[in-house]
């Protein structure tokens, strides 16, 4: 699931989109030449596709979709390395009564828990490879990304060196809603060049806008196109700490410029909504946006991930419910 | 001048709040002479399922409160119950087709039951706890504790004292409920609901379901969440069915009630909705 050809930095359409250096002038004049968002329409059709009736086979195959697609995540101050390895057991072994259940995408955990949770994974760890488990860390600063770039790339270069496959990292809000546009681009360059390892290879990078923080949905729109022609590989709405966290008008959103991405370049860009989806049903109404918007191609962990941690056991209820046709208790499912 | 009659449709009671039923369904509450008298809304299995929801968020709140309080909260019922006998007087009296006097007879027993029951809130665990003699120099103490969500079918031929007497019960140790109320005379039910509503009683400690026992039960009955299932008003359904599908989940099972009434007041129905926890503790610091 590593990027391991794709090297260059940033994105060389960015430069041909530009035609000329990226500078904060030449950025500011890119993205606010994006034509507004219609927001009304967008919330419109998100709630409209929140009302499709998923049911019976489709619904099975939704739920054990969304579990493939899962970051499970422990993100909190009080984290140990036993916390971290129960997750890492859950992630391996989701539901103990059913073999048959899959096993999510990656643990996400802070950067210094980084190696107990690879440790924990042992062999299902991904390793760079297709199969198994990846581990993500969060990275530069997390959540609130307010510290000095060395930091902030030492903290993602850590992460890597421990063994991260994947770096959630924060853009600086406050840069970007102060209109330093090429501030934040270049931390996005600087950190995707501290996910290189030692081999040459690049561990995967999520940028996390934090929308519940960039106000409008004009802001949304141009943060994720700053970060996809930065060179993310993936853009993610929230950190999970500031509410609202995300919502399917935003995710939408964010899709439609995955989408239209491309269209222009042909390349695939992820999505990972995080934060404040907690219910199977909820999942199911992104995975129906994102089949909708950009393809069912985009529904596997390279291209798109749910950052969550109660989501999985809610899944589990509702796929014993499935399996044994009666409805089933918090008491049959690990507690986090 | 003649007024335009008001069909009243009265909705569930989960969590608190007053839902439609998520099937949209609704059925017609008729006089036994079959004349309209209000439509009840007729719960689906999801219902129960949310319903379970609701019941087990609530289990903590009301199994931690003090027992004096939860005792103080169902005394304020009874005194709610007191400010709408007449309301409950007539819609037994239409609905049952009882003289006045029988219904106001039921309404009162209804609410000495409540009283009775609410007394024993502060008292049932030194009456059913126990000092265990033990050989060694240790207190080895047994109390009930609640179970968690009971699930309970009413007793079908009574509006009101039938509901009472086994929801009542059920509260006193700190369990929460969801109960199917009589299906032909749900009147009280929902007025007991609305009682609940404008009390001090936590939302989702009781969840009113209206609708067909025998469609609902056995979802509740198998539902894994649900912690003990009282079939007192189940005596028509297929209740050997519903106790093989309780079993299987470990639930504790009342059978369904015989006699003229079929839930008389108890403490064995209180104590039967329990789990006996014992703790050792050291008599003294050496």
């Amino acid at each position: 699931m590593t990027e391991t050809t794709k090297a260059v930095v940033p994105r060389a359409t960015a430069l041909e989109m530009f035609d000329g250096p990226v500078t904060d002038a030449n950025l500011r004049r890119y993205l606010e030449g994006i034509p507004g968002v219609d927001a009304v329409g967008l919330e419109q059709r998100a709630a409209g596709l929140g009302t499709r009736s998923i049911k019976t086979t489709s619904k099975k195959w939704a739920l054990d979709t969304i579990i493939e697609l899962i970051d499970l995540t422990t993100l909190e101050g009080a984290d140990t390395p036993g916390k971290v390895r129960s997750l890492v057991a859950k992630a391996i072994t989701p539901d103990a009564s059913d073999p048959s259940t899959p096993r999510v995408a990656a643990v996400c955990v802070y950067g210094d828990m980084v190696p107990y949770a690879v440790q924990a994974l042992g062999s299902h760890h991904s390793r760079g490879t297709d199969s198994g488990i990846n581990v993500a860390a969060v990275a530069t600063a997390f959540p609130s990304g307010r510290a000095s770039l060395a930091v902030k790339l030492s903290d993602t270069a850590d992460a890597v060196q421990s063994g991260a496959d994947e770096i959630d990292m924060v853009i600086d809000r406050g840069a970007f809603l102060a209109g330093r546009y090429g501030q934040v681009f270049d931390e996005i360059v600087a950190v995707k060049e501290a996910c290189r390892r030692a081999d040459g290879t690049y561990a995967h990078l999520k940028v996390i806008l934090e929308t519940g923080e960039l106000n409008t949905y004009d802001n949304v729109r141009r943060a994720s196109w700053l970060s996809i022609l930065a060179g993310g590989d993936f853009i993610k709405t929230s950190t999970g700490k500031v509410s609202p966290a995300a919502t399917l008008p935003v995710t939408l959103l964010m899709l439609e410029v995955v989408r239209d991405w491309h269209r222009l370049t042909g390349e695939k860009i992820g999505v990972k909504p995080a934060g404040g989806i907690r219910t199977s049903k909820d999942a199911i109404k992104y995975l129906v946006t994102v089949a909708e918007t950009v393809g069912e191609d985009w529904l596997q962990p390279h291209l798109f991930r749910f950052g969550a941690s109660s989501l999985l056991n809610d899944v589990l209820l509702q796929r014993q419910k499935m399996t044994t046709g009666h409805y089933s208790g918090a008491d049959y499912v690990t507690i986090d | 001048m003649s007024r335009l009659a008001v069909p009243k449709t009265y909705k569930l009671y989960i969590g608190g709040k007053f839902p439609r039923s998520e099937s949209g369904r609704t059925y017609e509450v008729t006089t036994r002479s079959g004349e309209f008298l209000a439509n009840a809304a007729k719960a689906s299995r999801k219902d129960a399922r949310d319903a379970v929801v609701a019941a087990r968020s609530a289990v903590s709140g009301w199994s931690g409160a003090t027992p004096y309080n939860r005792g103080q909260v169902l005394y304020r019922i009874a005194e709610l119950l007191e400010g709408r006998r007449v309301q409950f007087i007539s819609e037994i009296e239409q609905s049952e087709g009882i003289s006045i006097e029988a219904a106001t007879a039921q309404v009162d027993e209804a609410i000495d039951r409540w009283v009775w029951y609410a007394g024993w809130a502060d008292k049932y665990v030194q009456v059913a706890g126990n000092a265990n003699p033990v050989s060694g120099p240790y207190f080895n103490l047994s109390v009930p504790e609640p179970t968690g969500v009971v699930a309970i079918v009413a007793p079908q031929k009574s509006s009101l004292l039938g509901l009472v007497s086994v929801v009542a019960p059920a509260l006193v140790a700190g369990n929460t409920v969801v109960v199917i109320a009589s299906e032909a005379l749900p009147l009280s039910a929902i007025s007991l609901s609305e009682v609940l509503a404008t009390s001090d009683v936590p939302g989702g400690v009781v969840n009113i379901l209206t609708g067909s026992p025998a469609e609902i039960t056995p979802w509740l009955a198998s539902h894994a969440d649900v912690n003990a299932l009282d079939l007192t008003g189940a005596g028509d359904l297929d209740w050997i069915d519903l106790e093989i599908a309780a079993a299987e989940t470990l639930k504790r099972v009342l059978r369904p009630g015989g006699g003229a009434d079929l839930a008389a007041p108890s403490l064995d129905r209180i104590t039967a909705l329990t789990e006996t926890k014992t703790v050792w503790h050291t008599k003294s610091l050496i």
